[in-house]
């Protein structure tokens, strides 16, 4: 029990000031998504049942190489971003604080290790 | 934080059904929610038959004649009874609305009164609205202004004037905050559809001079930005209000405000 009023509670600890740059994030991400995904699908599905030759000469051309990384970069940033304001929705305390460092190191790992696979095919 | 199960002392078990009234033909049925902070019971549902023929059109008059002539323990909150003072808001048929404006035509079937959802409950139908009411007031609910005040009066035209309409006729009754799963889960933090809407109708107003205060202290991942469009507040709106665009109209101003 706390004796708190009830402008005190509803107060909290004031304005973070921030946020903004997060929801333009989201918007700007999604619609460069909108547009580079499906080419990304094309062109990764058109590599499926290829030799090994084909797929690395396809996934080497700087165009199609560049296209990959950017899918991996802003797609997982997207997914990073949009992950922690759904864990910040259904968790709290600790457990928040441990998903958010998890889903953080997920996705940067991702992002790293895809971006070398895809510089390694490239280069 | 979600809660997805009722505590144990919060689930539901059968009520009492009150006898039907005597001689009447045109009856409908209504599973009311009981619940009393006196006895340490589990909150109930109890069932009432009520004799149409007898009864005004709407919601707010079966439950006065319920509490007037069946069970006078019923407790809810009413005042005006032409939906301007927002005190009768309340789930009815799965809808949360004010039970003086919503007809009972409106219903199918048995008409389900409960409170409004994910809110502490006084008792019976009346939840506990001092969280709601201090988020309302903490966006300032007056025009702020730093200009000495003219002798006559603020002036404002009537285009400006016009961008007010849609906003100032939120009664809060609090069926869009209560209807919105971001409140439900956030409520502590996020300030919800009722309290943005009318932070929105003070940032708009041509006459205020603290703008940029405003949109600073809304500037928050918690008390503005857990909106995440999911309508319930527009849907529900028993005054037709659409909270959602006022929100959306906030976070424009943010984001021109920033880029």
């Amino acid at each position: 029990m706390r004796y708190l009023t009830a402008r005190k509670r509803a107060i909290g600890k004031g304005a973070a000031h921030s946020g903004t740059e997060h929801h333009w994030y989201m918007i700007v991400s999604a619609v460069g998504l909108a547009l580079i995904v499906p080419t990304f699908l094309y062109i990764f599905g058109s590599t499926l049942g290829g030799t090994r030759e084909e797929v690395i000469a396809t996934l080497g051309h700087p165009a199609v190489a560049i296209l990959f990384g950017l899918v991996l970069f802003v797609g997982l940033e997207h997914f990073r971003k949009g992950a922690r304001t759904m864990i910040e929705d259904y968790s709290d305390g600790l457990t928040r604080k441990v998903l958010i460092i998890s889903v953080t190191v997920l996705s940067y790992g991702l992002t790293a290790t895809g971006l070398f696979a895809v510089a390694k095919i490239a280069i | 934080m979600v809660q997805l199960t009722l505590p144990k002392n919060s689930r539901m078990v059968t009520g009492k059904t009150w006898p039907k009234p005597e001689g009447a033909t045109n009856l409908r049925k209504f599973s009311i929610y009981r619940w009393s902070p006196d006895d340490g019971q589990n909150p109930r549902v109890d069932t009432y038959f009520v004799d149409m023929d007898d009864c005004g059109p709407m919601v707010l008059d079966a439950l006065i004649k319920i509490k007037t002539d069946i069970d006078p323990t019923l407790s809810f909150r009413r005042s005006c009874r032409e939906g301007i003072c927002g005190s009768c808001s309340m789930n009815i048929g799965g809808i949360n609305t004010l039970a003086c404006i919503y007809g009972m035509d409106e219903v199918k079937g048995d008409v389900k009164i409960y409170p409004l959802p994910h809110m502490p409950v006084v008792r019976d139908l009346i939840t506990d609205l001092t969280h709601f009411y201090a988020q309302h007031a903490s966006i300032m609910p007056w025009l702020e202004t730093e200009t000495n005040e003219p002798a006559k009066e603020w002036k404002q035209s009537i285009e400006d004037r016009e961008k007010l309409d849609g906003l100032y006729e939120c009664v809060m009754c609090a069926c869009c905050s209560t209807a919105c799963p971001s409140y439900w889960w956030n409520g502590d933090r996020y300030l919800g559809p009722a309290a943005l809407l009318h932070a929105y109708r003070w940032i708009i107003d041509s006459r205020d001079e603290a703008t940029g205060e405003r949109l600073d202290d809304l500037e928050d991942p918690f008390k503005l930005y857990r909106c995440h469009t999911i309508m319930n507040c527009t849907k529900t709106c028993p005054k037709g209000l659409n909270p959602a665009k006022a929100i959306a109209n906030i976070k424009k101003m943010m984001v021109e405000r920033a880029v």
